[in-house]
């Protein structure tokens, strides 16, 4: 078993409007950014776990993401996975 | 008729429910621990509002897990009568026991005012036999993707009432049950 860490980023979908990224938006405008064109918020959540090979742990976060980190009404996921490189095999 | 009312860490408005049921309603009261696993006989279960375990993640999303909510839906299953209030309408939401989802309201503010009803349908139990006196509005629901799939008819079933802006003229989209 190795011990991997999955960064999963959760963002509303394109269609959802996301009144959080316009005022940060408006907020960077004020700031003088205003060649700012659009923003959007969403989340960043890291999940170590352990998995045998990258297909099942890329499988396992999947499952998670679908059934509890990302509500698929309204948003959407992605996920990249790296090694932690520490062998948890006793 | 008993009533409950479902209690989990961070709702705050279990006590004001109990109040309305107690006091004015007179009716049978019951307070369910969100680690109980039945509902004791209850003919109604009210989710109150506040701030289930935190919201953390998305409003609703830990409470669905509670050990209370898989009763709560058999019970809704079986034709039982549970009502969601604000943080309680969002965790319905989130266990699937209501379609779609709740987004920001546009404006980010807590929004608390006086508001019209047109009540689209009068023979359910909430809407035939107790008078909606407010309506307060936190965050807005949506149909989304949920709702598009499903057949002009079953929608309708949805909507129970919708909220009328005396200003705008303009109707807002309602969809519970």
């Amino acid at each position: 078993m190795k011990r991997v860490v999955a960064k999963v980023i959760v963002t509303p979908k394109p269609v959802v409007n996301d009144p959080q990224g316009l005022t940060v938006k408006q907020g960077l405008a004020t700031l003088g950014f205003r060649e700012v064109e659009d923003v959007r918020v969403g989340k960043y959540i890291e999940v170590s776990l352990d998995a045998e090979n990258m297909s099942e742990a890329r499988e396992r976060v999947e499952a998670m993401c679908r059934q509890l980190l990302a509500n698929h009404v309204i948003e959407d996921f992605r996920f990249e996975i790296d090694h932690e490189g520490r062998d948890t095999r006793r | 008729m008993k009533f409950g009312v479902v209690v989990f860490p961070g709702t705050w408005s279990d006590r004001d429910c109990g109040w309305v049921i107690d006091q004015v309603v007179g009716a049978e009261l019951q307070y369910l621990w969100h680690k109980d696993t039945d509902l004791k006989g209850c003919d109604c279960v009210i989710l109150p509002g506040g701030f289930a375990y935190g919201d953390y993640l998305r409003t609703g999303a830990i409470a669905r897990f509670a050990p209370l909510m898989e009763e709560i839906g058999e019970f809704a299953d079986r034709g039982g009568l549970v009502w969601g209030i604000c943080n309680g309408f969002q965790i319905l939401c989130e266990a699937g026991l209501l379609p779609g989802a709740l987004i920001r309201n546009a404006s980010l503010e807590f929004r608390c005012e006086w508001t019209n009803l047109v009540v689209e349908r009068t023979d359910l139990a909430y809407t035939s036999e107790i008078l909606i006196e407010a309506w307060r509005i936190h965050s807005r629901p949506i149909a989304a993707e949920a709702s598009k799939k499903r057949s002009p008819q079953e929608e309708g079933q949805q909507l129970v009432a919708r909220v009328f802006d005396v200003h705008t003229h303009l109707y807002m989209r309602y969809m519970c049950i």
